[in-house]
C-alpha cells in the first residue's frame, strides 16, 4: 500500500504551470517533521490522491502557524509566523485550506483574519465528509466493520470551534461502532498536549493528562481510539503505550482509518 | 408619632438601599480600573446569550441535580420578591397588606399561594445545597481555595435564605386576618395551628416582628451581596452580555504588536527613523497582563460574577491530575486583588498608592499559569460565562514578553520556530520530506 507514489504538487509548481488547486493542504509542522505525524500526513493525500483532488502543498514554503507561540503567550513570535504565511498566502491567491491538525485550522480560520489572511478553512475530518457526500470518495472495504471506535474530540475543534459532528458522521461511514467516552464533544477532555504542553514537561501532580484521558478511552473498550489532531494522537499513544494496551487497542487518526478502509 | 413606624422603615430602607448603590458604585469604579473593552458587536447573539444562558440557566441545567435544584431557587427568589414590592409598600404608607385591598381576591390568594408554595421548595433545595456543601463530601467543594472565608460564605448565603423563608411563612401563619380569608394560605395554614393557644395581641406582636425580620433581613442580605460571592445573582446578566461571542478557540491579536510585526517586516522603513511623535497620554505600551489594571473591565467583570461554584474547577486537565491551577482560584484572585486596589484607592483619597503587591507572584504563580493546556474545558463549563483562560494568556504574555520567563523547554521551542519555521530543530528546506520518505 506505501508502494503507491504519493502526488504532491507544490503551489510553486502549480504557479509555474498557471494552475490554480481547488485546495491548499496546509501540513504544519508535526504533520511535516514528526514521525507519527507524517504518516497521518501521507494518509489524507492519498485520500486526496483517490478523490482525484486538485490540491497543492507550500512544501518548504510553509512555516509554522505560531499557534503554539501564541498559546505560550508569545504574541510577537506569532505575529512574526502569521504575516509572513498570509504573505506566502495571498501571493498564490489561496481561496481554501484543509489542514489534519486543528491547531493550524483554528489559528489560520479565526487568528489569521485580523492579520490580513482570509480564507475558508477546514479541518480534514470536514473535508473527507465533503468528499463522501459529493461522491468523490467512497469507503467500499468493510475492514471496521463492528469494530468498536471510540472519538477523542480535540480540544480546538470542538470546544474550540464547535466541530463536533464531522468527525463522527466520517467514522459511521466505516461501519464501525461508535461508542462515546463518558466525556465528549463540549465535556470531552483535554489530552493535554493544548497550550504548548506538547513542548515541556507538566507541572506536578499526581497523574499525566493524557493517562486520564486514555483511562477514559479504555472505559469503553474500544478496538481503535479516533484522532482528529497530531498532537492528541501522540499523547493518546503515550496513554495506551503506558496503560500496557497496544496489542489491544490502536490509536489512528481519521485520515488512517479512511485512507485504510 | 403615629407615623413613627412609617418614618423608622423608610429610613431603613433609605439606608439599605443607600449603602448598597454606595457599594455597587465602588464595583463599578473598580471595574473601570481595567482597559476598556469594544462590545458593540453581534449584539443579537448577545441578547440571545442573556436570554438563552442568564435567564435561561441553560448552562446550569447540564448538571441536572444542581442546576434544576438551582433553577428553583433562582424562580423563588424573583417571584418571592414580588412580595417585597408589597411590603415596602404597606411600610412606607402603614397599609395592611395593601395587595389584598386592591387585587381581586382569587389572584392575591394566587400570588400568595404560589409564594408560599416556592418558598417551601427554597426551603428543601437550599438544605440539599447545605448537605452538599457540607456532608456530601463534593470534591468541587472541598479544593483548597475554599477552605475559610468562601466555604463559610457559601454557607451564609444558604442560613439566609433559610431565615428569609421561615420568616415570611411564619408572617403569614400568624397574620389572622390572612389566614381568615382561607385563600393562599396553602402552606401556612399547617403552621397557624402551632400557634392556636396564643392570644391574638401576641399572635400580632409576632407577625409584626417577623414582617419587619424579614424586610430587615432581606435589605441585610442586599447589602451582604457586595461582600459575598453572591453577586452574580445581578452581574450575571451584564457578564453573559458582554461575554465571548466568538468561537473560544480564537484569542485576540494585540493590537501594540501588530504594529510593531508591522513596521518590521515592511521593506521601507527607516531603522534609523526618530520614533513617531507621542502624544501626552501615550503610556507605552505594556504586554500582557501582570496586574488588575492590565486586564480587561469584561475581566474585572467576571471576577466579580464568579460565585465560586467550581463547575471550571471540576473540569479542567490540569487540576484533575493535581496540578495546582484551579480556574476558580484565578477567578477568585482576582476579585481579591481588585478588591485589595480598590481599599488601597479608598484609603488614599481616590488615587491608587503603589503597594509593592501585584495579582502575579502574589497572588496567582507562574506554575499555575503555565500548567493550562488552554483547553476551554472552563470556559464551556462556566454558566454565567466567564473566561478564566482569557486571564491566563494574558498573564502568560507578560511573563514571555515582559519577562522572557517561560520554561526553558518552551524557550527552546520558540527559538526553534524563530530559526528553522518548526518548534522542533529541523532544516526548513526538509519540510517536504516526507513526500518520499517510504
Amino acid at each position: 500500500m506505501m508502494s503507491e507514489q504519493l502526488i504532491v504538487p507544490t503551489m510553486a509548481e502549480m504557479m509555474a504551470e498557471g494552475k490554480q488547486p481547488e485546495i491548499l493542504f496546509w501540513v504544519g509542522s508535526a504533520g511535516s517533521y514528526d514521525d507519527r505525524a507524517k504518516k497521518i500526513t501521507k494518509a489524507f493525500v492519498k485520500i486526496l490522491n483517490k478523490a482525484n483532488v486538485n490540491f497543492a502543498v507550500l512544501g518548504t514554503e510553509e512555516s509554522n502557524t505560531g499557534d503554539v507561540a501564541k498559546r505560550a503567550g508569545n504574541e510577537f513570535l506569532f505575529q512574526m509566523q502569521a504575516v509572513m504565511n498570509i504573505e506566502v498566502l495571498n501571493v498564490y491567491e489561496v481561496k481554501r485550506i484543509v489542514t489534519c491538525d486543528p491547531h493550524s485550522f483554528n489559528c489560520i480560520k479565526n487568528e489569521y483574519p485580523g492579520l490580513g489572511g482570509n480564507y475558508d478553512v477546514i479541518h480534514h475530518t470536514q473535508y473527507i465528509k465533503e468528499l463522501m457526500s459529493s461522491g468523490r470518495l467512497t469507503v467500499e472495504g468493510n475492514t471496521y466493520k463492528g469494530k468498536r471506535i471510540t472519538f477523542h474530540d480535540p480540544c480546538y475543534l470542538g470546544r474550540g470551534n464547535g466541530v463536533y459532528d464531522a468527525p463522527r458522521d466520517v467514522l459511521k461511514k466505516t461501519n464501525a461502532t461508535l461508542v462515546e467516552m463518558k466525556r465528549h464533544k463540549g465535556t470531552a477532555l483535554c489530552c493535554g498536549a493544548g497550550g504548548a504542553q506538547m513542548f515541556k514537561d507538566a507541572e506536578p501532580g499526581n497523574k499525566e493528562i493524557n493517562v486520564l484521558r486514555t483511562e477514559d478511552a479504555i472505559e469503553t473498550q474500544p478496538e481503535i481510539i479516533a484522532t482528529g489532531c497530531p498532537y492528541c494522537n501522540t499523547m493518546m499513544t503515550d496513554g495506551v503505550k503506558f496503560k500496557e494496551k497496544e496489542s489491544e487497542i490502536k490509536v489512528l487518526d481519521i485520515a488512517e482509518l479512511i485512507a485504510n478502509a | 408619632m403615629e407615623y413613627l413606624p412609617n418614618i423608622i422603615f423608610a429610613v431603613i430602607l433609605i439606608l439599605g438601599i443607600g449603602y448598597f448603590v454606595r457599594n455597587i458604585k465602588k464595583i463599578i469604579r473598580n471595574i473601570k480600573l481595567g482597559q476598556d473593552v469594544d462590545a458593540s458587536d453581534n449584539k443579537s447573539q448577545r441578547w440571545k446569550n442573556v436570554a438563552y444562558i442568564a435567564l435561561g440557566q441553560s448552562k446550569m441545567v447540564k448538571r441536572p441535580v444542581s442546576g434544576f435544584l438551582h433553577v428553583i431557587v433562582y424562580v423563588g427568589f424573583i417571584i418571592i420578591n414580588i412580595e417585597v414590592l408589597e411590603i415596602i409598600i404597606d411600610g412606607v404608607f402603614g397599609t395592611h397588606r395593601i395587595g389584598q385591598q386592591v387585587l381581586p381576591e382569587w389572584l392575591y390568594g394566587f400570588l400568595i399561594g404560589s409564594f408560599e408554595i416556592l418558598s417551601v421548595l427554597v426551603l428543601v433545595s437550599v438544605s440539599v445545597f447545605w448537605l452538599r456543601r457540607n456532608v456530601i463530601k463534593i470534591k468541587r467543594f472541598l479544593s483548597s481555595e475554599m477552605k475559610g472565608w468562601p466555604k463559610s460564605d457559601g454557607n451564609i448565603i444558604l442560613y439566609f435564605e433559610v431565615v428569609l423563608m421561615c420568616l415570611f411563612l411564619l408572617m403569614n401563619a400568624t397574620d389572622t386576618i390572612f389566614q381568615n380569608t382561607g385563600s393562599g394560605n396553602v402552606i401556612s395554614q399547617f403552621i397557624a395551628p402551632w400557634f392556636e393557644g396564643v392570644s391574638g395581641g401576641t399572635l400580632s406582636v409576632i407577625e409584626k416582628t417577623a414582617w419587619w425580620l424579614h424586610i430587615v433581613g432581606i435589605l441585610i442580605f442586599l447589602n451582604y451581596l457586595y461582600f459575598s460571592k453572591h453577586l452574580h445573582i445581578l452581574l450575571a446578566f451584564p457578564n453573559v452580555y458582554l461575554g465571548n461571542v466568538e468561537p473560544k478557540g480564537k484569542f485576540n491579536n494585540l493590537d501594540a504588536v501588530t504594529a510593531e510585526v508591522k513596521l518590521m517586516m515592511d521593506p521601507d522603513a527607516d531603522p534609523y527613523a526618530a520614533p513617531a511623535e507621542t502624544s501626552e497620554d501615550d503610556v507605552p505600551a505594556k504586554f500582557g497582563a501582570s496586574d488588575i489594571m492590565d486586564l480587561s473591565q469584561v475581566q474585572l467583570l467576571n471576577a466579580y460574577t464568579c460565585t465560586e461554584c467550581g463547575r471550571c474547577t471540576s473540569e479542567c486537565p490540569a487540576n484533575l491530575t493535581g496540578k495546582k491551577l484551579s480556574p476558580r482560584k484565578i477567578m477568585m484572585d482576582t476579585r481579591d486583588r481588585l478588591e485589595e486596589v480598590g481599599k488601597n484607592i479608598d484609603a488614599n483619597n481616590g488615587e491608587f498608592k503603589d503597594d509593592g503587591k501585584q495579582l502575579l507572584g502574589d497572588y496567582i504563580t507562574n506554575e499555575e499559569l503555565w500548567a493550562c493546556t488552554t483547553c476551554n474545558a472552563c470556559v464551556e463549563a462556566c454558566p454565567v460565562s466567564i473566561d478564566p483562560l482569557s486571564i491566563i494568556i494574558e498573564m502568560r504574555r507578560y511573563l514571555v514578553m515582559e519577562q522572557s520567563a517561560a520554561p526553558m523547554e518552551l524557550n527552546n521551542m520558540m527559538t526553534n520556530i524563530e530559526n528553522n519555521g518548526a518548534p522542533w530543530p529541523y532544516n526548513q528546506m526538509d519540510r517536504l520530506n516526507w513526500k518520499d520518505e517510504k
